[in-house]
């Protein structure tokens, strides 16, 4: 298991960069992560990555289907906010392990 | 490592049978190749067509007669004598449906915009149109255009491409 510090503050992470503690996260270490994938935060991405730690937290799965249905953002809005491979990206800068999810 | 160096930029899937499973695996496959920020396009010919035609793409069938893998709920082997029982299809179709929608897995033409909604894109074949006496106007909205196969390889081009039949 690795460490990397994000904003002044260690954080335990896996060999690809995600969180092995989604309990260490918070919206600054988010936005240091998402500044690492080009992406520049706004309200409507921090509503997408509480989104998807309340589904994980819940145990439910990662899809892309629940983020359309969520009523934050559709699925092309969601490519819009998180460009390039979303769910990945996402969960990443959620702070919260890369999605298992085939869907 | 080869995969690292040379990662897939571009994947082209034909989709040419229209039995559930096999349109999931092309669908599933698009979907998942577009969730990784890869090229994604697809190509539906012969009963491929059915998952892009209005009128049938989100009532498909899965084959129950002939199929070995098919089990009955609880994983007796399902007898082919039932199969041919009108109805039985139908509903065994109905039951593989409902479980793929407890599954987050979402019906033809919702995975369909999933796809579209990423970036993919969605083909028809010309001459398996001409075949069924298929006009554009009886496929789903998204499809891009009706192509001859020569004019999809034209757009298949490029390194750390891949050609998938299904």
């Amino acid at each position: 298991m690795a460490q990397k510090i994000i904003a002044g503050v260690t954080v335990e992470v896996n060999e690809e960069g995600y969180f092995t503690n989604p309990e260490q996260w918070t919206r600054v270490l988010a936005s240091e992560v998402a500044q690492e994938e080009g992406i520049q935060l706004s309200d409507r991405h921090y509503a997408v990555l509480e989104f998807l730690r309340e589904r994980f937290i819940k145990g439910e799965n990662l899809t892309i289907r629940s983020v359309g249905n969520s009523g934050i953002t559709d699925i092309k809005g969601f490519y819009g906010l998180f460009p390039g491979a979303p769910m990945k990206k996402a969960a990443k800068i959620a702070g919260i392990p890369k999605p298992a999810s085939c869907v | 490592m080869a995969n690292e160096e040379f990662p897939l930029k571009k994947v082209c899937i034909i989709c040419a049978k229209g039995a559930i499973e096999d349109v999931y695996a092309s669908l599933v496959m698009g979907n998942g190749a577009v969730m990784e920020g890869i090229e994604t396009k697809l190509f539906f010919t012969f009963f491929g067509l059915d998952a892009i035609t209005k009128k049938t793409m989100n009532s498909l069938h899965t084959g129950v007669v002939g199929n070995p893998a098919m089990r009955m709920p609880g994983g007796l082997p399902f007898p082919t004598l039932l199969g041919i029982i009108p109805g039985v299809e139908a509903g065994v179709s109905a039951m593989m449906r409902s479980q793929m929608d407890k599954l987050d897995i979402p019906p033809v033409k919702e995975f369909l915009e999933m796809i579209e909604a990423g970036g993919g894109e969605v083909y028809a074949c010309k001459l398996a149109m001409d075949m069924f006496k298929l006009k554009k106007d009886d496929l789903w909205e998204g499809v891009k255009d009706v192509l001859t196969i020569g004019q999809f390889y034209e757009k298949c081009g490029g390194l750390q491409t891949q050609i998938i039949f299904t």
